[in-house]
């Protein structure tokens, strides 16, 4: 073993979205960081699906940009096509999604990653944790090479002991075309860790030139298209549209006459998928009264003819993918470019993490993205930014970054995670956020930007442009306030449309803008000074005029969780032969071992009458 | 909290019965089993009833021939080791028994402590653990019906079913939401309304019969007033069907306040009778007097008393001034001396012709109460759900209000599908804190159990 003559402060294993957030953050931070990845041609690849963001995702993307993350910025300099979603729905569930030029995005993650002070890129397998007296100390690799490190980040991906299933065909690889990571799951149990194996999947990637685009519905971006990045001014590059096509009866025929060589219903597959992103196979199978099933083809790329059928993913054997994608119509003379596949892979239970991502057992070591059981890029990269952030703050003596579940998307999953554990890949979905009122897109930086300064982050010029922005929304906030529209002036057209014929006493403009029916359009037509409001600022201001009453009543529920969710228990808390607690309940606790009165609330089979008596023990110790 | 020690009670009603229980609970009830239940040879298995006597460890002496079961923990009550000692009734047989477990060591309960330690150990939740503690403390039968059935979940039961229907609704919103890019069939927005619609209005139904249920809870307080030898003592005593308080043809008989519970048509009534109500030189009646004003103003209902065999004097109307605020019958008393009252009340003051010396009159003026109180509502407590406590009427109440404004919202922000969810979110929080919660795992469950989504 050659000892590498560099002690980092922070080693990040892993080069997709986890890791690219993880090492950026800890090399911004000021430390000395290494990352470490099986491929550097696969830097922050998409493994799947060419896109960034949808509902909750989207939303997860605009708070790691407002914490000082990366890949906001990076799907705008390589989107090739921007929408957002729910626009007819309210603010809070509004999301961005855009398409990514796949090549383009790992590129340019790539040149970021290289002009970054204080960050080293190599290539190398991490086999094992260098561990000395209970802490990580560093990685050895494949090449038997080890790197001492003051902390450790894993975000192994999809790559630990991965095993790709094509029918009955199975193969190692961490993703099609790469290679898996063997031995470190297995030294990982040997630690004491709890292992798991999950599975997940993708469609083929089909040859665009084979598909009959004139007959598939196409679906266009929006114009102009609206940037993730609180950062960017505008996108530039070129946008391009999607197509709509659905499979048939026949299409699910196909499927059906297969299933006798599917992995999963063959029980080759042992791992849990993810009941949100089930393979066609399970659609049609759990589904049989649905006679088609929509996909959007989406582009890889400007540069490529591939293309992705979402929701087509499959595991069935070549040939009946053949036939599968050549029913659909539009497609009948389609050729497959990538097959499509299932991976298996090792995760650990995050149960076993604190809310800083550190995990329990061994100090300094971090876990994020998929390697916790969740799937999705913006998921990991959430994580990895977070455990950067945190791996970062431990190396410079500073308490660890945790955020709560009203204040960000971030938050609800590490907590998530954390206190519940995972069994099947978790994905974000706003419905997981019992504050989803107050974690909307637009007031993302409003929520996070001081975090992110606050842990050395944020570049300066980016922190100085939202201290104006949010004091031009509280200057306009008071100004609406304080202007009326009086009676005796108002323009009796204006009054006759709204209904406001006969009133007695002036209206403020706050009041105004409350009713559904009046924007700062329809403001504008009394207030001439509406139109010259920033954008953004009209936005933000809106928002929290019109749906005050909603804001205000989450705003109470978190505070009155707030006692709660701030009452710590300490790492060493005896829960064994409390009085009162049912032995059923104190295993729980034992093994779950949350950080806050709040986690061990939110532990299934936890029983309110347990929270108090944690709550009755925990303040007779403290007042000890 | 509570200390992890061990608790005895007598668990069955005072005074004369059959038999009697003293229930120990805790880790030394199976040794004080052992200490003082002698029988055949062999330890105590679990849920088993043993023949036996109760020994004293010391002396030999047998206090009573009894049979004993202990339960282990968690197949208990309590969820604790528990063990039942059932001797012969009477009540120093029980008492001598309770005082031998105490002295060997298990602690005397306090009121309610099993149900605590059942609740606290997670065997029952609050709801339920509260409607235990009304059966004790219950007056009636009919109070304790509806504790009853309330105790087997009849009222966690029918929450539960309304916060199902809810989370279904959530869930079809939530499905909208989260994944708009499926194609999944638009949800019919008026059968979503209508539906919780439905439930605002059977929310509202279950909160009216907060009233009824405080009252079957917590009985009336009932002030039997009027002039001194009207007969208030005489109503008391034949509502009773005792003898309880001294009547005397002497004015001024009672001097203080006599109170007894009594039941009528299901509801407990705190019956007082006080002294009447007179210009005195007497200083214990002066003193007499002073009380029965002074618990006007508390009483639920006034029996106010005059007798119907002479005319109305002005002490008699002086006292009905005072009371006539207050919910009031007024009994024409002595029914049997005349043919027609002598004394006349304005018309739309209630009256009931009575005589509290033979009777009459006394059923019409039961159903008169009942009806005052219960509206006519409670014939089958059995099949209802009652709400009698203030937590669920609370929880109740602050469903109700999202509920609302759920429709309300509905028509006037129709597209803003995510407030309208916040709407239902916050009154299944509200329910859950009645029945335990729902988690967000539960609800995407539903979600894709019932629509094909994903990529
Ligand atoms: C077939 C397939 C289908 C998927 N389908 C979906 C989907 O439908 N929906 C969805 O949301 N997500 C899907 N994903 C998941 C998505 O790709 C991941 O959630 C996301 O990329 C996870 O990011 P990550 O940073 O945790 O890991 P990855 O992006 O997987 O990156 C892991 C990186 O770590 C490196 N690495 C691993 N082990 C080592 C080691 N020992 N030493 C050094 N480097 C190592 C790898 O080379 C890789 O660069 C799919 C992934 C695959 C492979
Ligand atoms: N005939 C007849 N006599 C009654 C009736 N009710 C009460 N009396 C008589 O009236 C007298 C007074 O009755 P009480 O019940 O003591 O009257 P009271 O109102 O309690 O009197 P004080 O305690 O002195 O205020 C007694 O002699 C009773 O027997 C009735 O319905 N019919
Ligand atoms: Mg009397």
């Amino acid at each position: 073993m050659v000892v590498y003559d560099n002690t980092y402060d922070v080693i990040v294993v892993g080069a997709g979205h986890a890791g690219c957030e993880a090492a950026l953050a800890s090399a911004r931070m000021g430390c000395a960081t290494l990352l470490l990845t099986i491929n550097l041609d696969a830097v922050a690849l998409m493994s799947c699906n060419p896109a960034i963001g949808g509902l909750a995702k989207g939303h997860l993307v605009k708070e790691i940009d407002a914490l000082g993350g990366e890949m906001g910025k990076n799907i705008d300099a390589t989107g090739i096509q921007f929408r957002i979603l729910n626009t007819r729905k309210g603010p809070a569930v509004r999301a961005s999604r855009a398409q990514a030029d796949k090549q383009q995005y790992r590129l340019r993650m790539k040149r970021v990653l290289e002009n970054q002070e204080n960050l080293h890129l190599k290539q190398g397998e991490v086999t094992g944790l260098h561990v000395e007296d209970g802490r990580v100390a560093g990685v050895d690799t494949r090449l038997q090479v080890r790197y001492l490190g003051k902390t450790v980040i894993l975000t192994t991906g999809t790559f630990m002991r991965g095993l790709i299933h094509v029918g009955l065909t199975n193969y190692a690889g961490g993703r099609a075309g790469d290679l898996p990571s063997i031995g470190l799951s297995d030294q990982l149990r040997d630690l004491g860790f709890e292992v798991g194996r999950l599975k997940t999947g993708t469609p083929a990637r089909l040859d665009g030139r084979t598909i009959d685009f004139c007959r598939l519905e196409p679906q266009y971006g929006d114009d102009p298209p609206v940037p993730f990045s609180f950062s960017t001014e505008r996108i530039d590059q070129p946008q391009v549209p999607c197509h709509i096509a659905y499979t048939n009866e026949r299409s699910h025929d196909i499927i059906r006459s297969g299933l006798d060589r599917s992995p999963l219903y063959a029980g080759v597959i042992e791992g849990i998928g993810p009941r949100y992103c089930p393979s066609i196979e399970d659609k049609v199978v759990r589904f049989p009264e649905k006679n088609r099933h929509q996909t959007f083809i989406e582009p890889e790329g400007r540069d490529t003819v591939e293309v992705y059928p979402s929701g087509l993913s499959t595991s069935l054997p070549i040939d009946v993918q053949i036939a599968f994608y050549r029913s659909i119509e539009g497609l009948e003379r389609v050729e497959i470019m990538r097959p499509a596949y299932a991976i298996e892979y090792d995760y650990v239970d995050p149960i076993q993490l604190h809310a800083s991502l550190e995990t329990k057992l061994l100090r300094n070591l971090y876990h994020a993205g998929q390697i916790n059981g969740t799937s999705g890029y913006e998921e990991a990269a959430g994580q990895g930014l977070i455990a950067g952030i945190n791996a970062a703050l431990q190396v410079q003596g500073r308490e660890p970054l945790v955020l709560g579940r009203s204040e960000a998307y971030i938050g609800v999953l590490i907590d998530d995670l954390v206190t519940l554990g995972t069994r099947e890949p978790y994905r974000m979905f706003t419905s997981r956020a019992e504050y989803r009122l107050l974690l909307r897109e637009d007031n993302a930086d409003l929520r996070l930007r001081e975090k992110g300064h606050a842990v050395g982050l944020l570049p300066e010029n980016e922190y100085v442009r939202f201290l104006e922005k949010r004091e031009r929304i509280e200057a306009e906030l008071a100004r609406v306030r304080r202007e009326k529209l009086l009676p005796s002036e108002a323009d009796p057209v204006f009054m006759e449309e709204f209904g406001l014929v006969g009133m007695q006493n002036a209206l403020t403009y706050e009041q105004l803008l409350r009713r559904p029916d009046i924007t700062y359009a329809e403001l504008s037509r009394l207030d001439s000074h509406a139109l010259e409001v920033n954008p953004a600022v009209r936005e933000q201001v809106e928002i929290q005029v019109k749906y005050q009453g909603y804001i205000d009543r989450q705003l109470d529920q978190v505070e009155r969780a707030r006692k709660m969710e701030s009452t710590r228990i300490p790492d060493d808390f005896e829960y064994f032969g409390l009085s009162g607690l049912s032995t059923e309940v104190q295993e729980k606790l034992r093994k779950f071992r949350p950080d806050t009165l709040g986690q061990a609330s939110r532990i299934p089979g936890i029983t309110p009458a347990a929270i108090s008596i944690l709550s009755i023990t925990l303040k007779m110790r403290g007042e000890k | 909290m509570y200390l992890r020690d061990t608790i005895a009670a007598i668990s069955t009603p005072a005074g004369e019965g059959g038999i009697g229980i003293v229930r120990v609970s805790g880790p030394d009830a199976e040794r004080i089993a052992a200490r003082i239940f002698r029988k055949k040879e062999g330890g105590f298995q679990s849920h088993l009833f043993y023949y036996g006597a109760i020994v004293e460890p010391e002396t030999g002496f047998c206090l009573d021939e009894a049979m004993a079961v202990l339960m282990h923990a968690p197949r208990s009550y309590t969820r604790e080791d528990v063990l039942e000692l059932h001797s012969h009734g009477g009540t120093l047989v029980v008492q001598n028994v309770l005082q031998l477990a105490l002295r060997e060591g298990a602690r005397l309960a306090e009121p309610g402590e099993f149900t605590r330690r059942a609740f606290l150990n997670g065997r029952i939740d609050l709801a339920q653990a509260e409607a235990v503690i009304d059966i004790i403390r219950s007056k009636t039968d009919l109070a304790l019906e509806v504790a009853q059935s309330q105790r087997e979940g009849s009222l966690s039961h029918r929450i539960g079913e309304m916060k199902g229907g809810l989370v279904q609704l959530l869930a079809l919103l939530e499905a909208h939401i989260d994944f708009p890019e499926e194609d999944i069939e638009p949800a019919s927005r008026d059968e979503i309304s209508a539906r919780v619609a439905g439930f605002t209005l059977e929310i509202g139904e279950m909160l009216a019969t907060y009233g009824e249920g405080r009252i079957l809870r917590e009985g009336i307080a009932v002030l039997i007033a009027g002039r001194p030898n009207v007969g208030k003592s005489s109503l008391l005593n034949s509502l009773l069907r005792e003898k309880r308080a001294i009547v005397t043809s002497i004015p001024g008989t009672t001097r203080d306040i006599i109170e007894e519970v009594v039941n009528i048509r299901g509801i407990p009534l705190r019956l007082m009778d006080t002294a009447g109500i007179r210009e005195t030189e007497d200083l214990i009646e002066q003193e007499g007097v002073r009380l029965t004003r002074e618990q006007i103003p508390r009483a639920d209902l006034i029996l106010f008393i005059v007798d119907a065999s002479l005319p109305l004097s002005d002490e008699d109307l002086a006292i009905y001034e005072v009371i006539r605020a207050k919910p009031h019958v007024v009994l024409l008393n002595k029914s049997d001396l005349l043919e027609q009252p002598v004394a006349s009340f304005p018309r739309d003051a209630v009256t009931c012709s009575i005589s509290a010396l033979t009777g009459e009159g006394l059923d019409a003026l039961k159903d008169q109460i009942a009806d005052m109180f219960l509206h006519g509502r409670i014939d089958d407590a059995r099949s209802q759900v009652l709400i009698n406590n203030s937590r669920h009427r609370d929880a109740l109440e602050r469903a109700s209000i999202p509920l609302q404004r759920f429709s309300e919202n509905y028509t006037l922000l129709g597209g803003l599908l995510e407030l309208l969810a916040a709407d239902l979110r916050e009154a299944v929080n509200a329910l859950g804190e009645i029945t335990g919660e729902t988690s967000t795992d539960d609800l995407l469950d539903l979600i894709f159990s019932q629509f094909c989504i994903g990529k």
